[in-house]
C-alpha cells in the first residue's frame, strides 16, 4: 500500500494578509509560509497508517516554486519517506495542479491519495475532487475517519446534517477534514534525518501539461469592513437594543 | 444558452440553499432548468417546480443516485452538460463534493463560492478566509460555479414548471453508501436561519453547552452554531461549526457566546446583519466586529438572558 499526499505551501494561518492598495493582489512578500493545515492532517494520517502496518510508503508531493522545498522537508521530518517537487514559477490554478498531480499518480501508482479539503489561501476546495475525476478513481471528501480493508476503504465524511459513511474501491482519493487527527510536530532528530531523505525535483513543463490560467483575475479588494459597535451594561439593555434599535427580535 | 441548477435536497424536502442558488442563477440570466438527483424524490422535484423562474425540472432517479454520491452524480451532470452554458450549485457539502469533479471532466476551472454576480461570466469570491475579495472572469467555454448561499436571498416560490423524468445509465459504482448519522432537530437549519446563537470553548463541556445555549436558542427560535474549539472538544456536533471551514451564515442576528473571534470564525459570520458578543475579555477580537458587546461571564449572562426573553 502506497500513499501519496498532496501538500500546498500557503501563507501561515496566523498571518493577517494585506491586500495591495492598487487592487492587483495580496502582498505575501514577507509573510511566514507553512504547510496548509489540512495537508498536515492528511500527511499525519498517512504516517499513522504506515506506523500501523497498513501502508508501506508515504510520498509527499507539491506543486510550487523552489521555496516549496521547505514544506517538503517538514513532511519528510514528520515521517514521509520521500518527496516530489513539481516546479512552477507561480502556483497554477487547481485544475492545472490536479492535472500535474494526476500525471504523478499515473507514474507512482499509489493505492490512496490524500488531500486537504481546502487550501486556506484560495479556499477553492476542489483540487482533490478534480484529481479524482481525471484519474477516474473513487472519491471521499471531508473525511474525519478512515478504515482500510483490502481493496476497499470505509470513510466517514463530515457533511451538512452530520456524518455520512461510505465505502470506496481503491485506488481512491480522499480529502481530509479537521477532526481526522491531530498532526505531530517534527522532532529535532527527525528534522536532521529528513535532510538525507530523497527529494526529487521536476519541472512542470516536462510533464507536457498546459497550465495556463483559465480564470482572469480582474481585481482583488479588501472586504467591506464593519463599523465598531457599542458596549452594553447587561442583558436587559441588550434585549432592549435588539428590539427597538436593531429591530431583529 | 441555458443554465442547469443542481439542487440540494434530501429527496423529500428541497433545501433553502437551492432557492438561494436559484437567485444567483437568475442574476447570471438565461433559461434555468433545475436538476434533482435522487430516489423517490418527487417531493423535492415538486418543490423545485415552484421556484420562480424555472423553465423545467429534470428528475433523475436511481439506486446509485439516492444519496448523491460523487461519482454517479458527476457522471450524470457531465452527460447533461452539452445542453447548458452554465452549471450552478449551492456550495453545500453536496455541491462542493460533486461540482469540481464535473468541472475536471469538462476541462473547466470551477469558480468556488461566489458571493456576487458581476456579469454572466464574472464573479466575486472571497479568498484568505474572506480577508480579500477577488473578481474573476471565466475564459473557459463553459461556466461552472458554486454559490455561497448566505449572500443570496431565496427566490420566490410562485412558479409551476413541468417535471420531466430523465433516463440514467447504470455504471458499476466506485463507491457505495453505508449510512448517514444525522441527528434530527426541530430547530431551524443553521445556514438559512434568521437568528443564530453560537457557543465557544468557554462553555467548557457538552453539558454546559446544552444547559446554557439551547434554552436561549429555544426561546428565540434560533439555530445553534459553535466555534471549532467547541466542536473539537465535543461540546457540539461537527455540522454546527461556523467558519472558514464550517458553515457560512449571515443571519439577521448572530449571538457569539464565549467565542474569541479568530479570523477563521469571523470568516463564517461577519456578514451577519447584527452581531452580538458576550465575552469576559474586553479585548477579545470578536468585539471588533460586534454591533453590541457585553463584557461578562456567560455563566451568569445566558441564564439571565433566557429568563428575560
Ligand atoms: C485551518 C484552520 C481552520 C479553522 N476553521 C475554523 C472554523 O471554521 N471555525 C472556527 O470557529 N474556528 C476555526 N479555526 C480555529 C480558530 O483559529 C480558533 O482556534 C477557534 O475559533 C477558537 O474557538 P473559541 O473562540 O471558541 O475559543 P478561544 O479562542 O479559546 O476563545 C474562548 C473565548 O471565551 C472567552 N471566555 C472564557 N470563559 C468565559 C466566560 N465564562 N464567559 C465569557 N467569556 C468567556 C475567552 O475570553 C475567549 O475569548 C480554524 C483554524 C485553522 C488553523
Ligand atoms: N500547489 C499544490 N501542490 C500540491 N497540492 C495542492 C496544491 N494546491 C492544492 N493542493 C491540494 O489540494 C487541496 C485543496 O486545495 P484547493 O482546491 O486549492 O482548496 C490542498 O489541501 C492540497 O492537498
Amino acid at each position: 500500500m502506497k500513499i501519496l499526499v498532496a501538500i500546498k505551501r500557503v501563507v501561515d494561518h496566523n498571518v493577517k494578509i494585506r491586500v495591495k492598495s492598487d487592487g492587483s493582489g495580496v502582498d505575501n512578500s514577507n509573510a511566514k509560509m507553512s504547510m496548509n493545515p489540512f495537508d498536515e492532517i492528511a500527511l499525519e494520517e498517512a504516517i499513522r497508517l504506515k506506523e500501523a502496518g497498513k501502508a508501506d510508503e508515504v510520498v509527499a508531493v507539491t506543486v510550487g516554486g523552489l521555496a516549496a522545498q521547505d514544506v517538503l522537508r517538514t513532511a519528510l521530518a514528520m515521517g514521509a519517506d520521500r518527496a516530489i517537487l513539481i516546479k512552477a514559477d507561480t502556483i497554477p490554478e487547481p485544475l492545472s495542479v490536479a492535472k500535474l498531480l494526476a500525471a504523478i499518480a499515473r507514474s507512482e501508482t499509489p493505492d490512496l491519495m490524500l488531500f486537504g479539503k481546502q487550501a486556506i489561501d484560495d479556499d477553492c476546495n476542489q483540487t482533490g475532487q478534480m484529481t479524482s475525476a481525471l484519474l477516474g478513481w473513487s472519491q471521499a471528501t471531508f473525511v474525519s475517519h478512515i478504515v482500510l480493508d483490502g481493496d476497499r476503504a470505509r470513510a466517514t465524511r463530515e457533511v451538512d446534517g452530520g456524518l455520512q459513511v461510505i465505502e470506496v474501491t481503491l485506488p481512491s482519493i480522499m480529502t481530509v477534514d479537521l477532526r481526522l487527527n491531530e498532526p505531530r510536530y517534527a522532532s529535532l532528530p527527525n528534522i536532521m534525518k529528513a535532510k538525507k531523505k530523497p527529494l526529487e525535483e521536476m519541472n512542470s513543463a516536462d510533464l507536457g501539461i498546459d497550465i495556463a490560467p483559465r480564470l482572469r483575475v480582474i481585481a482583488t479588494e479588501e472586504p467591506s469592513g464593519r463599523k465598531s459597535g457599542i458596549t452594553l451594561s447587561g442583558m436587559s439593555e441588550l434585549i432592549d437594543k435588539l428590539k427597538v434599535e436593531a429591530g431583529v427580535l | 444558452m441555458a443554465i442547469l441548477l443542481f439542487a440540494d435536497h434530501d429527496n423529500d424536502v428541497l433545501f433553502d440553499q437551492t432557492a438561494r442558488a436559484m437567485t444567483a442563477a437568475l442574476q447570471i440570466g438565461g433559461e434555468i432548468d433545475v436538476l434533482i438527483v435522487g430516489k423517490n424524490a418527487q417531493g423535492a422535484a415538486q418543490a423545485a417546480s415552484h421556484l420562480t423562474g424555472v423553465r423545467k425540472v429534470l428528475l433523475a432517479e436511481g439506486d446509485a443516485l439516492e444519496h448523491r454520491l460523487a461519482e454517479a452524480s458527476a457522471a450524470l451532470l457531465v452527460s447533461l452538460a452539452p445542453h447548458y452554458a452554465t452549471l450552478v450549485a449551492p456550495a453545500t457539502t453536496s455541491g462542493k463534493n460533486i461540482f469540481p469533479r464535473v468541472a475536471a471532466f469538462l476541462d473547466v476551472m470551477q469558480v468556488s463560492e461566489i458571493v456576487e454576480v458581476v456579469a454572466p461570466d464574472t464573479f466575486k469570491r472571497p479568498i484568505y478566509a474572506g480577508n480579500a475579495i477577488q473578481t474573476v472572469q471565466v475564459t473557459d467555454a463553459k461556466i461552472i460555479v458554486t454559490v455561497r448561499t448566505a449572500n443570496f436571498t431565496p427566490t420566490a416560490q410562485d412558479g409551476h414548471a413541468p417535471v420531466e423524468s430523465i433516463a440514467i445509465s447504470d455504471t458499476p459504482p466506485l463507491s457505495t453508501f453505508v449510512e448517514n448519522r444525522f441527528a434530527s432537530s426541530d430547530r431551524p437549519e443553521l445556514s438559512s436561519a434568521r437568528l443564530v446563537i453560537s457557543g465557544g470553548r468557554a462553555l467548557g463541556s457538552e453539558e454546559n453547552f446544552r444547559r446554557l445555549i439551547l434554552p436561549v436558542a429555544d426561546k428565540l427560535g434560533a439555530a445553534v452554531g459553535a466555534s471549532r474549539a467547541a466542536v473539537d472538544a465535543g461540546y457540539a456536533p461537527n455540522d454546527w461549526q461556523v467558519g472558514q471551514t464550517g458553515k457560512i451564515v449571515a443571519p439577521d442576528l448572530y449571538l457569539a457566546c464565549g467565542i474569541s473571534g479568530a479570523i477563521q470564525h469571523l470568516a463564517g459570520m461577519k456578514d451577519s446583519k447584527v452581531i452580538v458578543a458576550i465575552n469576559k475579555d474586553a479585548d477579545a477580537p470578536i468585539f471588533q466586529v460586534a454591533d453590541y458587546g457585553v463584557v461578562g461571564d456567560i455563566f451568569d449572562m445566558l441564564p439571565e438572558l433566557e429568563s428575560k426573553l
